[in-house]
């Protein structure tokens, strides 16, 4: 069969691409709109983000989330490829169905659940809330989407280059930190920068999980998007936007330079 | 390494995350089953009864009889919140029939383009993802405003004369929805659509079956895996959802997830919007656990 885009395929496509990055496309189009009004186009300009730069609270809140996301997305990510290695070992344990559930329940359950139900727990405990409760709620959530990522690279994983090695003479340790990791880290990689995403965008978890003085980047945006558009709230999303697409950048870099050097070896003589 | 040391690494990378698990999800359920069954009192923390340990068992009997299923019975006598379940159900219904009519035909698109440019295909649509769903929100409030683009547009084209109101409607909220949702829905889709075996087809053509025939008796039964995962990763965090109708819906009618929010930071009635959950829990277990079907499958399938 050829492999070609009949017409309807193409539009389809093109209508739903569009759709998608459209709204997108406008958003940081207007991020540098002179004028004040959000629809009257002004010419270009970097007022905005000038101004984002005197808005101390939200450079606060950027701190607080990017140091919120990177220790969240680097617990989630040894926690999560650990439960993916659990869950594709062949070592069999007791509660095994338990465990799956509670790795792939987080994945669609409505945030709002998820909150409420960690916030009743650290209360329950009595810990003072901010910086660490959300810190905990997002290691919890992201933990699970790590263990899809990773788990799925495991499935495809050949067995046989595990078992050489532990033939070879070397042991579980030597075989995870010689053969397998190498060669899961772009999936891990992968697994790590989805984490810091989601942690940077969550609302709902960090809205009810936070206390006075860990307000977190989308807790401000969400209070002042509430009050109307603003372009200054365009400029702080295109700066979000630009964060993720250069965090892709590298993460598919490396991705790639791993793959590299795999051929490499595969083809050198031994 | 000794053996009893590899033993312990192995059981280390079960526990750990078992027990994170087990203390910040499973845990913290119990929590809300337990407090949906209080009372709502002017208080830190806001409810009644607070288990005391140190009367011993005593301590607990007190505690246990103070319990109450009075918020659950508030919750069925008033039928804003029955409503609220109603409206959220019909949102996240509809909205995954439309994910879905709009999903199919890019998957299958994606699935039918030439084979080097599927990753490609794949990342554009993985890549809004990727940006954060608050400002994929923020932006559609940027063009459905009564003086955005999406009222400029019309206009210029003369289909309306006058600026329409899209925002703080159920259109508004539609909109965000499948906007926000539409990779869950597109991706699951092209994973079962571009596995399938091509020379199914051939052998339909061959026997004589057209082209349209084929696609509903062959490419659309064996998509069937794809259908149901890309619908519930779509309809259950709909159901819940919270960002999206209260940016873009009208405060008139509420889905759930915007009643417990308001229960709970508004009128700071912690059980009521325990037993919110507890209850959008109970309406959310049978797909849930269809869900946790396929992706056990799933797995099972790739392992062996």
């Amino acid at each position: 069969m050829t492999r070609r885009f009949s017409s309807f395929n193409m539009v389809s496509l093109t209508l739903g691409l569009a759709f998608l990055y459209l709204p997108i496309a406008i958003l940081i189009i207007y991020s540098f709109n002179a004028s004040r009004l959000v629809t009257v186009w002004g010419g270009w300009s970097l007022r905005w983000y000038a101004a984002l730069l005197e808005d101390s609270a939200m450079l606060a809140a950027a701190w607080t989330t990017l140091r919120i996301a990177l220790m969240s997305a680097t617990a989630a990510t040894v926690l999560g490829t650990m439960a993916a290695l659990a869950l594709t070992g062949r070592r069999r344990f007791h509660g095994r169905t338990l465990f799956a559930g509670m790795v792939y329940a987080p994945l669609v359950m409505p945030e709002v659940i998820t909150g409420l139900s960690l916030l009743l727990l650290f209360v329950a405990l009595d810990v003072d809330r901010g910086f660490w409760t959300v810190t905990i709620a997002h290691t919890t959530l992201t933990m699970c989407f790590v263990t899809v990522v990773v788990q799925s690279r495991l499935a495809t994983f050949d067995r046989s280059l595990t078992e050489a090695a532990q033939d070879l003479g070397a042991t579980p340790g030597r075989t995870f930190f010689l053969v397998t990791l190498p060669l899961i880290f772009p999936a891990i990689a992968a697994g790590w920068m989805l984490a810091f995403t989601l942690s940077i965008d969550d609302l709902v978890i960090a809205s009810f999980t936070t206390g006075p003085g860990a307000t977190t980047l989308p807790i401000r945006i969400y209070s002042e998007v509430r009050l109307g558009v603003k372009p200054e709230i365009n400029a702080i999303c295109t700066l979000m936007i630009a964060t993720v697409a250069v965090g892709l950048t590298v993460v598919s870099l490396i991705g790639k330079r791993n793959a590299a050097r795999r051929q490499r070896a595969a083809g050198a003589p031994l | 390494m000794s053996a009893g040391d590899q033993q312990r690494g192995g059981r280390l990378t079960v526990a750990l995350p078992y027990l994170w698990l087990l203390a910040f999800f499973l845990v913290p359920f119990v929590i809300v089953l337990r407090i949906s069954v209080s009372e709502t009192v002017i208080a830190q923390p806001p409810y009644l009864p607070v288990l005391d340990w140190s009367q011993g068992l005593s301590g607990f009997y007190d505690f246990a009889s103070a319990l109450t299923l009075e918020t659950y019975r508030l919750l069925a006598s008033d039928t804003i919140y029955l409503l609220s379940y109603l409206k959220s159900v019909q949102v996240a219904a509809l909205s995954t029939l439309m994910l879905l009519a709009l999903g199919f035909p890019m998957a299958y698109a994606m699935a039918r383009a030439p084979r080097r440019l599927q990753p490609v295909l794949v990342l554009l649509v993985i890549l809004p993802f990727w940006t954060s769903f608050l400002i994929r929100i923020y932006a559609w409030i940027n063009i459905l405003q009564r003086d955005g683009l999406l009222n400029d547009v019309l206009m210029a084209l003369g289909i309306i004369s006058q600026p329409a109101a899209w925002l703080a409607s159920d259109t508004a909220i539609y909109i965000g929805v499948v906007y926000s949702y539409l990779p869950f829905m597109v991706l699951p889709l092209y994973a079962a659509l571009e596995k399938q075996d091509e020379s199914f087809l051939e052998a339909a053509a061959d026997l004589g079956c057209p082209r349209w025939r084929a696609f509903w008796l062959v490419t659309v039964p064996l998509a069937m895996r794809g259908v149901f995962a890309g619908c519930l990763l779509c309809f259950i965090p709909v159901v819940g959802e919270f960002v999206i109708p209260d940016l873009l819906g009208s405060s008139e009618s509420l889905m759930i997830g915007q009643t417990l929010w308001t229960e709970f930071f508004g009128n700071k009635d912690w059980p009521l919007a325990s037993a919110l959950a507890v209850v959008l829990l109970m309406v959310l277990v049978v797909p849930l656990m269809i869900y946790e079907r396929l992706q056990q499958r799933e797995l099972d399938g790739a392992r062996r």
